[in-house]
C-alpha cells in the first residue's frame, strides 16, 4: 500500500500571519511530500530485502522518511485558521479535559507554552517539540525528538516542527518569535480528541 | 571620588577584559566571532549577501555566545557530573564556532580564485583518490545532500592511510576523525532563504566559491 500526501485541511494561506503561505506551501508540497516518496521508495526495497542484514541497512531510511511522513501528518491537523485573525478556533482552549490536564500539571496554558518553548528551544540541530500523554502516568509532559524521529514514548498530543525549514523564511533565524505565533494557530481541539482517544474517554 | 583605576574597572569592556584575563591565567581564552574575510555580498550569486550577513551576524556570533557561556560554567565548576552536564553544550556551540570558523575560510569570491584548483598537490590528490574533480563534487553532493536533519559535508584527510575521504558530521558535530580541509554547512539557514527546499542547487553553486589555495595549505599542513 503506497503512501500518499494528505491534503491540508485549510489554505495554505489560512494560517497568516503566524505561518505565510510561502512557507506552508514548500513544506507541504515539498518537503512532506519528498518523505511520502522517499518512504515509498524505502518500503518497496524493504519488501524486496531477504537478509536481515538487507532490511537493517534499510532502517534508517524508514525511520527518517516514515518518521517525517507521521510527524508532519500529525503536524497539519494539529495546526488550524488562528480565532485571533477571525480565521477560524486555532488558538482557542476551550474548558474540557485537555485544559484541565495542563492546568494539572502546569498550572496554567502559559505555563506550559514557556516550557513547551523552551524545551523545544533547546534542541541542537533539527527536530520537534511535543506536547504528549504518558499512559503510564496518565499526565502530559513536555518532549522532544530529533531530527524526523517519532514520537514514541508518549502519545502526540501537539507537535511543532522546529527544523528551520519550518520557519526562516518568516522569521529567520528568531526561532522564539515563531514559537511564540505559532500558538496562535495550534488547534486544540484536535489535541483534545487525540487525548481523549489516549486516555480512553477516563477522567484524568 | 573614584579613583581612575576604579572608574575604569566598572566600565564593562574592563570588566570583560579582566574577567578575559582572569580565564586567561587558567588558560581559558575567550572565543570571538572571527571576521569575514570578504564582504558580505562578494560570495554572489552563489551565496546571498543576505544569507552570509544572517549566518555570519546571528548563527555564528550565538555560537561564539554559547561556547563562551559553556566555558565559563565549566571553568567554575569541580564536579565531574556538572562539567558531564555542559559537554552538550560544549560540544554543540563549539562545535559550531569551529566550524563556521573553518567554513568563512574555505570560501572566496570567485574574482578572488574561488572556484579554481591550480594544479598542485591538492589537485594530484583529488585525482588520485576521486579519479577527477568532478567526481569528488558528485560523490561529495550526493553525500551531504543524504544528510538526515542537519550536519556538514566534508572533505577530509585521513592521517592513517594518507587520502583524501568524503565524510559528513551531525548537528555541529566537528570533524574528528579527519583533517577538515573543505567544509560545507548544509544546515537549512545556510541555503534556505535562497534555495529553498532545492539542496542540489546550492550544492551545486558552492563548488563556485570554494576557496581551493586553503583547502590545498591544509592538505599541506596535514600531511607533513
Amino acid at each position: 500500500m503506497s503512501n500518499t500526501l494528505p491534503p491540508l485541511p485549510y489554505a495554505y494561506n489560512a494560517l497568516e500571519p503566524y505561518i505565510n503561505e510561502q512557507i506552508m506551501t514548500l513544506h507541504h508540497t515539498k518537503h512532506h511530500q519528498t518523505y511520502v516518496n522517499a518512504l515509498n521508495a524505502a518500503e518497496a526495497a524493504y519488501a524486496k530485502a531477504s537478509t536481515p542484514k538487507e532490511r537493517i541497512a534499510l532502517q534508517a531510511a524508514l525511520k527518517f522518511n516514515g518518521g517525517g511522513h507521521i510527524n508532519h501528518s500529525l503536524f497539519w491537523k494539529n495546526l488550524a485558521p488562528s480565532a485571533a485573525a477571525n480565521k477560524g478556533t486555532g488558538g482557542v482552549l476551550k474548558d474540557g479535559p485537555l485544559k484541565s490536564a495542563i492546568e494539572q500539571v502546569w498550572g496554567s496554558l502559559d505555563a506550559l507554552k514557556k516550557e513547551f518553548n523552551t524545551a523545544t528551544l533547546g534542541i541542537q540541530g533539527s527536530g520537534w517539540g511535543w506536547l504528549g500523554y504518558n499512559t503510564q502516568t496518565k499526565r502530559l509532559e513536555i518532549a522532544t525528538t530529533p531530527n524526523q524521529d517519532p514520537l514514541l514514548s508518549l502519545v502526540p498530543i501537539i507537535g511543532v516542527d522546529i527544523w528551520e525549514h519550518a520557519f526562516y523564511l518568516q522569521y529567520l533565524n528568531v526561532k522564539p518569535d515563531y514559537l511564540n505565533a505559532i500558538w496562535n494557530v495550534i488547534n486544540f481541539e484536535e489535541a483534545e480528541a487525540r487525548l481523549v482517544e489516549a486516555s480512553g474517554n477516563s477522567k484524568l | 571620588m573614584l579613583s581612575f583605576a576604579a572608574r575604569n574597572a566598572l566600565k564593562p569592556n574592563v570588566c570583560r577584559a579582566f574577567a578575559a584575563s582572569a580565564r586567561q591565567v587558567r588558560g581559558i581564552q575567550t572565543a570571538s566571532l572571527p571576521p569575514l574575510p570578504y564582504a558580505y555580498d562578494a560570495l554572489e550569486p552563489h551565496i546571498s549577501g543576505e544569507i552570509m550577513k544572517l549566518h555570519h551576524q546571528k548563527h555564528h556570533q550565538t555560537y561564539v555566545n554559547g561556547l563562551n557561556a559553556a566555558e565559563e560554567a565549566y571553568s567554575k565548576t569541580t564536579s565531574v557530573k556538572e562539567q558531564i552536564a555542559l559537554q552538550a553544550a560544549i560540544k554543540f556551540n563549539g562545535g559550531g564556532h569551529i566550524n563556521h570558523s573553518l567554513f568563512w575560510k574555505n570560501l572566496a569570491p570567485a574574482n578572488e580564485d574561488g572556484g579554481k584548483l591550480v594544479d598542485g598537490p591538492l589537485k594530484q590528490a583529488i585525482e588520485r583518490d576521486f579519479g577527477s574533480v568532478e567526481a569528488l563534487k558528485k560523490q561529495f553532493n550526493a553525500t551531504t545532500a543524504a544528510i538526515q536533519g542537519s550536519g556538514w559535508g566534508w572533505l577530509g584527510f585521513n592521517t592513517g592511510n594518507k587520502k583524501l575521504e568524503v565524510v559528513t558530521t551531525s548537528n555541529q558535530d566537528p570533524l574528528i576523525s579527519h583533517v577538515p580541509i573543505i567544509g560545507v554547512d548544509i544546515w537549512e539557514h545556510a541555503f534556505y532563504l535562497q534555495y529553498k527546499n532545492v539542496k542540489p542547487d546550492y550544492l551545486n553553486a558552492i563548488w563556485n566559491v570554494i576557496n581551493f589555495k586553503e583547502a590545498e595549505k591544509r592538505l599541506v599542513e596535514a600531511s607533513k
